[in-house]
């Protein structure tokens, strides 16, 4: 919050700083008019509160970044031996915990002893060391700054070039963030991945029929049972992500095929955006339908012939979530049949081949790299699905084919693992991040072969 | 030849038929994929409209309070302190004992009670610290029912069912109906459900709370996204060299774009809460996981919005002597500003649904308080909705119903805006 | 205009360039296609403008005329492929062999088989060489058995003068062949369903002059079995390979008349413009 005030004087001496910098500009001594400068003032109103504002904001957040690490080890160095004789590195850790809850009159988990009391001051006061010398860095980086800008305005001085190289830096740095993005991804997943292999063996992480991560827990003997063998939440995954391709494959090929090849005008522009409002409702929302609408209506129908339903069954799961992959498919598709040449329909035409012949004969086998894209982007999807399947395919890791039995999927282990209370030194929550690890190289791999083909598909045609 | 070409006619003409039931076979097959499409958008919006339609009216019960001061145990006392912790459940339930003089054994008087929501004594609280003068007066006030009221008055619940598989025994029944036979019953527009937090009495709870939560939730992401993502566009679009690096730039975001939500929340557990040490539950962090997410999307529209500025405006400017930066700032910026902001709505409606990464990072709390500020504990509407949908009360489904309704809502007017906005931008071409 | 029309006549043709009906004979004795008042729009263009003209038996017949004069969209009309453009809309009688093509009961697929077409640019189907000949006989079902389609496959190839050079590689791509090699493919695969009347719409614009060269040989050959329309842009094309030349301009069939007449001695002024190269 402290650090929240000082970011927003800082802005709001920039912007005196811009003001100032631009007047100087129009009124530097010897200038008869201001034709004779080579950047317009504007420029060096920029210029100016770049110089006053930018060395500050980057001391300070460096500042912030360092200052809760010194000060907790300064802490703990002070500590006194009683307290911390005999702790493991995870409970100094929540030793610190609490002395900051109480230095911020929070409750605490454990008794208050005087020393934690003493400790507690002692962080305050460190606290208020490290936001006084931090608030006087920046006051005086801002003065520094505010001075070197302000003599560094001249006729002379290149303010637009120098403000547009800024300009582009930040541009660039802008365009890093995605890749920041998936370094971060990989990192912090396969971080605790490894921490989880070496709990739990690789081996039987991927070839163990077994999957029980509580009783692992309950025993209190981290991973002898076993109990963190993934293939049925593989085999969970797979079931669902089949039936819900069998179930958007075909019809939103069938429906692109319609709406581009057969569709009148009118047709075309109704009821393609309301095919397109599938593809904008929120998983929530379809997890809903299939838990509370789809379910029920399984169940009792497969009553009716007899047969036993589970209540959250793959197949109510994987039904919807084929529903939710239909538009995506569709569009997808429409996009690859409509870069087949009209010379290829128009050669099959022309030797008097039906709209059916040509559309399976001719558009299909032309289109089919693309399309086989699309379905790829589509499973990567299905698989990655998590809503729908947290909310429908329960919890129970059955190893099954079975449509109407109950299964999970790594999405749904992920969500059970880490929702609540989390504990980063058991297997159970270092589970979720190795699944995590999974899940992200299956469908980054199915993603870059996608995109690949499509890449390619639509090059031949260009 | 003549006599082949004869053949060959005949030929084709024999197979005519076979192959135009094969056509209409097709045809009718992409005609059925449509409509099944189109009957599943039809059976959602029916399914939810039709279950959610009833929450945005809440039954509420007329009662003849009379505000005595003994009642409520304050004497002659009117300071706030001790108006907020009078007992205002002793009201109502004078009220109902007037109503009901017959029932006088406990069991009976404790069900009596049950009727009116736990929540009534808060409402006469607000109504008397507003107005200190109601002490000592008689009113009629319109308090809400209990939910298992709410659901037999809107007959969501099976009076003919045996009484021992009803949460409402005969004997209830029975009062609701001498109550509605006076016209002491009625169904008023739901405010509640609009303005509180999240609350265990389904006739309390609202999604207000939730509101809040992703209206910063969003603001957070848009702060960060827009301009980041407007930024990486220009810099790919206008200044990246094409070497390796601006490749793989590209390729990282395509994939970006696939990746399933669920990782990002992964990467917000371990970057910004464990790492950094942010506060969980927080829009702040739901906003920084969304950003990540939007990313690829903004980025993806705004280099087309780019692209699709002609290359003649670009040197017109520039044969003017306008820098590049000011050639971008100056001229193009503003002329692909409307697809920009199309794909950030698009992106923003995304992030609007999401719900898978946010579990993650701890947004799946129970929130009874309307959240202040970005780094408040709370929920959003589409975690409020599967928090909902486990509860097992039935008046919690309706809700979750008509909260889907209110999500729905706002996704389809941004996706309007959007359209509207791409729409004026083509014809300004 | 009614004194115009009496200069026209004082000074005799060709000097004015007015439309005043189509120069030349447009019927000859037993033709396999005639056209009578054929119309055509687009939306709201009209593109061609009450064109008659009849096409013999074996002989080639090329339309010849400046970019945009209707050529092509008169040759599309002759086996319907305008029906896949939706704003198009065509009037007037055209018909093969007395049978009226635009009758509403006739089913364009057999008159597809009777009317082939080549198109501007090769447009081979990403299939092997031999499934792109095999594919009409294979929708039409006019094979019996694998040995005869592979009779029809060889044949066509033969008279498309390409067997030689893809009878080692029929199961590689039709894409991978050369421009020319890929045209004589298409017109192989169109002659693979044995039509009466094969159209040609510039088939060697997109191709060097050797590959022209070979398919103008080729269109001399086939005039033996089958009657050909040819548009063009290259007026030596006409005259190498047509008997009889249509000149188009601007929608209308402005002279039709024997190959050598129109290249010698056109009769109408806008003919003898083009001819000379004064526009086109």
């Amino acid at each position: 919050m402290q650090s929240t005030t000082l970011i927003l004087i800082l802005l709001a001496v920039m912007a005196v700083a811009f003001q100032l910098g631009r007047r100087r500009a129009f009124n530097l001594p010897g200038l008869s008019s201001i034709r004779e400068l080579h950047s317009l003032p504007i420029y060096h109103g920029f210029y100016a509160a770049i110089w006053c504002g930018i060395p500050a904001l980057l001391a300070l957040a460096l500042w912030s970044s360092f200052q809760t690490p010194i000060i907790s080890q300064l802490l703990m160095n002070n500590l006194p031996a009683t307290l911390t004789a005999g702790l493991s590195e995870a409970e100094l850790g929540l030793l610190l915990n609490d002395i900051r809850n109480l230095a911020a009159g929070n409750i605490t988990s454990g008794d208050i002893s005087d020393e934690l009391v003493t400790a507690a001051d002692h962080y305050n006061h460190l606290q208020q060391v490290g936001f006084s010398s931090q608030t006087g860095v920046v006051f005086i980086l801002t003065l520094l700054g505010a001075t070197l800008g302000w003599r560094f305005i001249s006729p002379e001085l290149r303010a637009r070039n120098k403000v547009e190289r800024l300009l582009r830096w930040l541009l660039l740095i802008s365009s890093t963030i995605a890749i920041l993005c998936t370094a971060g991804i990989i990192f912090s997943v396969l971080f605790e991945s490894v921490r989880f292999f070496e709990m739990i063996p690789l081996t039987d992480f991927i070839f163990g029929l077994q999957w029980s991560p509580q009783i692992a827990i309950r025993a209190d003997q981290v991973g002898s049972s076993g109990a963190f063998g993934a293939i049925p939440l593989f085999t969970g995954t797979l079931l669902i992500s089949l039936i819900a391709m069998l179930v958007a494959v075909p019809i939103g090929l069938m429906a692109a095929i319609y709406l581009s090849e057969y569709a009148s005008p009118q047709l075309r522009t109704y009821a393609k955006p309301l095919l397109e409002i599938l593809a904008g409702i929120p998983t929530v929302v379809y997890g809903f339908f299939a838990a509370l609408t789809v379910a029920p209506m399984i169940r009792n129908s497969a009553a009716q012939f007899g047969v036993d339903a589970s209540s959250e069954s793959a197949l109510a799961a994987g039904l919807v979530m084929g529903v939710m992959l239909i538009p995506f498919i569709s569009s997808l598709s429409d996009d690859v049949i409509n870069a087949v040449p009209q010379a290829m329909r128009d050669a099959s035409y022309g030797l008097g081949a039906t709209r059916s012949e040509t559309i399976l004969q001719v558009v299909i086998p032309a289109a089919l790299p693309g399309i086989v894209g699309s379905i790829l982007l589509a499973a990567s999807r299905a698989i990655g699905e998590t809503m729908i399947v947290v909310m429908a395919a329960g919890l129970s890791a059955n190893l099954t084919a079975n449509p109407l039995d109950s299964v999970t999927t790594v999405t749904v282990q992920i969500v059970t693992l880490l929702v609540g209370d989390q504990e980063f030194d058991s297997p159970k929550t270092l589970a979720a991040f190795a699944l995590g690890l999974l899940l992200f190289l299956i469908t980054l791999v199915l993603n870059v072969v996608a995109l690949r083909v499509v890449r390619k598909y639509r090059e031949a045609y260009e | 030849m003549s006599n082949s070409t004869q053949t060959t006619i005949e030929k084709v003409n024999a197979t005519l038929e076979r192959r135009y039931a094969k056509e209409r076979r097709f045809r009718k097959m992409g005609i059925a994929a449509i409509a099944i499409g189109l009957l599943f958008v039809v059976l959602l919006f029916v399914s939810i409209i039709s279950k959610g339609h009833s929450a945005f009216w809440q039954t509420h019960i007329k009662l003849d309070i009379e505000f005595s001061a003994e009642l409520l145990d304050i004497g002659d006392r009117r300071d706030i302190e001790t108006l907020s912790t009078a007992n205002y459940a002793a009201l109502t339930k004078a009220s109902l004992k007037a109503i009901f003089p017959e029932v006088d054994q406990r069991k009976g008087r404790r069900m009596l009670y049950k009727m009116i929501s736990i929540g009534a004594p808060y409402l006469l609280r607000e109504m008397v610290i507003n107005d200190p003068t109601l002490i000592g007066s008689h009113q009629t006030v319109w308090l809400p029912a209990d939910d298992d009221i709410d659901m037999l008055v809107k007959e969501q619940t099976d009076r003919n069912l045996p009484e021992s598989s009803r949460r409402l025994n005969d004997k209830v029944i029975g009062w609701v109906d001498q109550l509605m036979a006076r016209g002491a019953v009625e169904k008023l527009f739901n405010t509640t459900f609009f303005t509180a937090g999240d609350s265990r009495e389904p006739e309390l709870a609202g999604i207000g709370g939730a509101i809040t939560g992703s209206l910063y939730t969003l603001l957070v992401a848009l702060l960060l996204a827009f301009p980041i993502g407007v930024a990486t566009a220009i810099y790919l679009e206008e200044f990246a060299p094409t070497n390796r690096w601006t490749d793989m730039i590209e390729v990282n975001i395509n994939n970006l774009a696939a990746v399933p939500s669920i990782v990002f929340g992964l990467l917000g557990l371990a970057l910004f809460i464990n790492l950094a040490g942010l506060p969980r539950s927080a829009p702040l962090v739901g906003g920084l996981v969304l950003t990540l997410m939007t990313l690829p999307t903004i980025i993806i529209a705004s280099r087309a919005a780019l692209k699709s500025v002609p290359p003649s405006i670009r040197e017109a400017a520039m044969g003017i002597g306008a820098s590049k930066m000011q050639t971008i700032f100056h001229h193009v910026l503003p002329l692909a500003m409307p697809g920009m902001l199309t794909g950030t709505i698009i992106g923003m409606a995304q992030a609007l649904g999401e719900t898978a990464p946010l579990l993650m990072i701890g947004m799946v709390a129970f929130v009874v308080d309307i959240p202040g500020g970005p780094l408040d504990p709370s929920t959003v509407l589409p975690v409020q909705i599967f928090l909902w949908a486990d509860s097992p009360e039935r008046a919690f489904l309706e809700r979750t119903s008509a909260a889907i309704m209110v999500l729905l809502a706002f996704l389809i007017f941004m996706n309007l805006i959007a359209v509207l906005l791409r729409k004026r931008f083509e014809q300004q071409r | 205009m009614l004194a115009m029309n009496n200069l026209i006549e004082e000074r005799q043709q060709p000097v004015s360039t007015e439309f005043t009906g189509t120069v030349g004979d447009i019927s000859i004795s037993n033709p396999r296609m005639t056209t009578r008042n054929v119309d055509v729009h687009y939306g709201d263009k009209h593109a061609i403008m009450d064109v008659s003209l009849d096409i013999g038996r074996h002989e080639v017949l090329s339309l010849i005329g400046p970019s945009g004069c209707g050529k092509s969209t008169f040759l599309r009309c002759l086996n319907r492929m305008n029906d896949t453009i939706d704003i198009c809309r065509v009037t007037g009688q055209i018909k093969l062999d007395d049978q009226d093509i635009y009758d509403k009961n006739l089913d364009v697929v057999p008159l597809r088989a009777q009317v082939g077409m080549v198109f501007q640019k090769p447009n081979p189907f990403p299939k092997s060489i031999y499934d792109n000949i095999a594919y009409g006989p294979r929708i039409h079902g006019l094979a019996e058995d694998q040995t005869e389609l592979d009779g029809i496959v060889e044949g066509s190839l033969h008279r498309a003068g390409l067997w030689d050079e893809v009878k080692d590689r029929l199961h590689q791509p039709g894409t991978g062949l050369s421009g020319g090699q890929q045209q004589r493919l298409c017109i192989a695969r169109t002659i693979a369903v044995s039509p009466e009347v094969i159209l040609m719409d510039e088939p060697c614009s997109a191709l060097d002059p050797i590959a022209t060269a070979k398919i103008e040989a080729l269109i001399d050959e086939l005039r033996q079995n089958f009657t050909i329309v040819i548009v063009t842009h290259s007026m030596q094309q006409a005259a190498r390979v047509s008997q009889r030349t249509a000149y188009f301009h601007l929608g209308r069939l402005i002279e039709v008349g024997q190959t050598e007449d129109i290249f010698t001695n056109p009769q109408h002024k806008l003919t003898e413009d083009y001819i000379t190269g004064r526009f086109g």
